[in-house]
């Protein structure tokens, strides 16, 4: 009994320093930046004293709905990598190592450059509605793959060649587009928080709790389908609606967060082997949480260094992602093959 | 109390894809008993096992189970998932994916279908969990990482998992396949006491025939396009049917003691070998090895190593059971020591009804092949 117990406490510790993290994480991406702002100055505007002002400005308009979207999208990043890995049962899936990201790219490419040509500039639902169904494309094709193919491992490589595929096309579709239009598409493509508005803020908060809660309520079945598709389908799970309901929720939120921030990298696969490691259980009821929550503050960890560093020029958020985690993603892998024996 | 039934298939085919394996297969498992498939590789066992637990769609009869309520036979294919998953548990040859999982928490898994929505385990689960592990002796792993632990201590981690199931029928793929010998006889002892003491109908599939026939209630045989013989044990293992369905030679096979024997020709003998109640198993197989015919005898036919003697051995002098070795029996073994290069004799005891091989001994002695 004495062995539950610590395992209880080290999960109640991991939660309340998650959180905590992700606090202090949010109040340095407050103060910071080009503009450094002061405590004072701050407390003004939180507490609606302060209603104008270039102090008021920054905070209210760039960073705070930079900050929440580097939360909502952090999370929902993280989670859809926790549900790719656990449906192909592989360590490295995530929305972007699969083309997801590419193939969301390229229909958000396409439809951006239409819209433009017809003289409409495009909101954010017809951005999101774009990257959404080139994420189902993508991810689509990599399931007809994936009948195909038993072996996991191809399908990650099949996946990365669809990247590529897009890749090349939305390429070739910027060479023949006008130059405003690559402005666009090329701003969008590096990844980025910056620009957020509160509308758009509002749009994904309900989209990533929303599904983030669907999911939440799938991790019993979740739980049996890790221990492979066999042994699931005994305990009663029914094996294809699971599918279909894991699929749709993880490329909803990975639709979400390129539709708003573009193509992330790492910030997918490595989080939940960071989480599985801190909290030292697979459970989703544990890592589904766990997963939104360090997702949340390593996003926004990237992001601060991101707009910091070189301060006032940005570096793309995925430079800064890839830099930070895939050393994690590369520790991780020598781990578990040494654990497995 | 519902009463419980088994399980049984009607007219049921089953194979991969669109292929038809085996068809027209008629099981019937009630509970507390033992029903095991034989034969050989790839005959299909583990289709069946696979159609039962639902891995693969049957492709033309029923299975049918006892329904919840327990009142008659029902269609399985007419049961929800989590109705079926209380009533059938399994243990497959593939081992779940279990990352950083405890032996426990294994074990809990198997209380799946009666958990709430968020599966999380009450404390009258964790006991059952505590109960199922220590039935199969698994307790003192039970918090060790499911991938730190020997094979064996595996295999009862998941029958525990089973038994937690609380199932009425429960199915086993080669549960005995790539555990030593301590871990075989454990673990059929188990299945054996959960058939006896919670009335479970088991249905399994061995490749150890010695074994089949000790735990078996019931036996099927497949042989790759049906059930081609169904019976008890006593029934299967008589005759020359099991070497049949495996296709070797009747002397490759010892039904009785399930004891295997290498094949050979049957050249002409160079060595001699005098044995009796065993002694001269080893010298036998050690010639086998060293590719030298050899003859054997006196043996009586009821002799522990007759049968040995009979597989390995070019040619075996040998009289009635329970009759003194006779006259002829002698002469004719004193010939063939005569054509031998040299004789062994492992044997040491000698009484009245084996004194024709004292004799024998000594005449060998006297031609300088004793070795």
């Amino acid at each position: 009994m004495k062995g539950i117990s610590a395992v209880i406490t080290r999960r109640i510790v991991f939660f309340i320093s998650m959180m905590a993290l992700l606090f202090a994480l949010a109040a340095w991406n407050v103060g910071s930046g080009s503009i450094a702002l002061s405590l004072k100055e701050i407390g003004g505007i939180l507490t609606g004293e302060v209603r104008e002002g270039a102090a008021y400005q920054i905070l209210w308009n760039i960073r705070l709905p930079r900050i929440f979207a580097a939360i909502f999208l952090g999370g929902a990043l993280a989670t859809s990598g926790f549900l790719l890995q656990t449906f192909f049962g592989n360590p490295i899936a995530g929305p972007y190592v699969l083309g997801i990201s590419s193939g969301a790219k390229l229909v958000v490419a396409l439809t951006m450059i239409f819209f433009l040509s017809k003289g409409v500039h495009m909101q954010s639902y017809g951005m999101m509605a774009a990257a959404f169904v080139g994420s189902l494309l993508a991810m689509g094709f990599v399931l007809l793959v994936s009948l195909r193919v038993q072996k996991m491992s191809l399908l990650i490589v099949c996946g990365i060649m669809i990247g590529y595929i897009c890749s090349a096309i939305t390429d070739l579709i910027v060479t023949f587009a006008d130059d405003s239009n690559i402005v666009n598409l090329h701003n969008w493509s590096m990844g980025s928080f910056s620009g957020m508005q509160w509308t758009n803020v509002k749009f994904m908060a309900w989209m990533v709790i929303i599904t983030c809660v669907l999911t939440f309520c799938l991790s019993k079945p979740i739980g049996a389908y890790q221990m492979g598709e066999a042994y699931a389908r005994n305990m009663g799970v029914n094996i294809r609606l699971l599918r279909i309901l894991l699929i749709l929720l993880s490329s909803l939120l990975s639709a979400c967060v390129t539709a708003f921030a573009g193509p992330i990298s790492f910030v997918g696969i490595a989080v939940p082997h960071l989480v599985k490691l801190m909290t030292k259980t697979a459970k989703p009821i544990i890592l589904i949480p766990g997963c939104f929550l360090c997702g949340a503050a390593v996003t926004l960890f990237c992001d601060g260094i991101a707009r910091t560093i070189f301060a006032p020029t940005e570096v793309s958020i995925s430079s800064v992602t890839a830099v930070f985690l895939a050393p994690v993603v590369i520790i991780m892998m020598i781990r578990k093959k040494e654990n497995r024996g | 109390m519902m009463e419980k039934k088994g399980l049984k298939t009607e007219g049921l085919n089953v194979g991969y894809g669109k292929k038809v394996v085996l068809s027209g297969v008629e099981l019937e498992v009630r509970p507390g008993c033992v029903l095991t498939l034989i034969g050989p590789n790839g005959s299909g066992k583990s289709t069946i096992l696979k159609t039962l637990t639902r891995q693969l769609n049957a492709m033309g009869g029923r299975v049918l189970l006892t329904g919840e309520e327990g009142d008659d036979w029902r269609d399985m294919s007419t049961m929800s998932g989590s109705e079926i998953a209380r009533t059938l548990a399994m243990v497959m040859t593939e081992r779940p994916t279990a990352e950083l999982m405890t032996c426990r928490e294994v074990v809990g898994t198997g209380r799946y279908p009666y958990l709430g929505a968020l599966g999380i385990l009450g404390k009258e689960d964790w006991q059952k969990v505590d109960e199922a592990m220590e039935m199969v002796s698994a307790a003192e792993v039970a918090d060790k990482g499911f991938y730190e632990i020997s094979d064996g201590q595996r295999q009862r981690v998941m029958l525990a998992r089973a038994i937690c199931q609380e199932p009425e029928i429960l199915v086993l793929d080669e549960p005995t396949s790539y555990l030593d010998l301590r871990y075989k006889l454990d673990i059929l002892g188990n299945i054996r006491r959960l058939a006896r003491d919670k009335k479970i109908s088991v249905i399994m599939s061995l490749h150890e025939l010695d074994l089949a026939m000790k735990v078996s209630d019931e036996i099927a045989c497949v042989d790759g396009e049906k059930i081609s013989k169904m019976g008890t044990p006593e029934e299967i293992f008589t005759g020359g049917f099991v070497q049949e369905l495996y296709q070797v030679p009747k002397e490759s096979f010892h039904p009785l003691t399930g004891a295997l024997y290498p094949h050979t020709e049957k050249l002409s003998p160079k060595v001699f070998v005098i044995g009796g109640a065993g002694s001269g198993i080893p010298t036998y197989y050690r010639l086998l090895r060293e590719d030298v015919p050899f003859a054997a005898g006196i043996l009586a036919e009821n002799d522990l190593e007759w049968d040995a003697a009979k597989a390995c051995a070019s040619k075996v002098i040998s009289v009635r059971a329970f009759e003194p070795m006779d006259e002829e029996a002698l002469n004719q073994a004193k010939e063939l020591i005569d054509e031998c290069e040299a004789v062994h004799c492992p044997l040491t005891t000698f009484g009245p009804l084996n004194e024709a091989n004292k004799v024998l001994r000594d005449y060998a002695r006297q031609c300088g092949k004793l070795q």
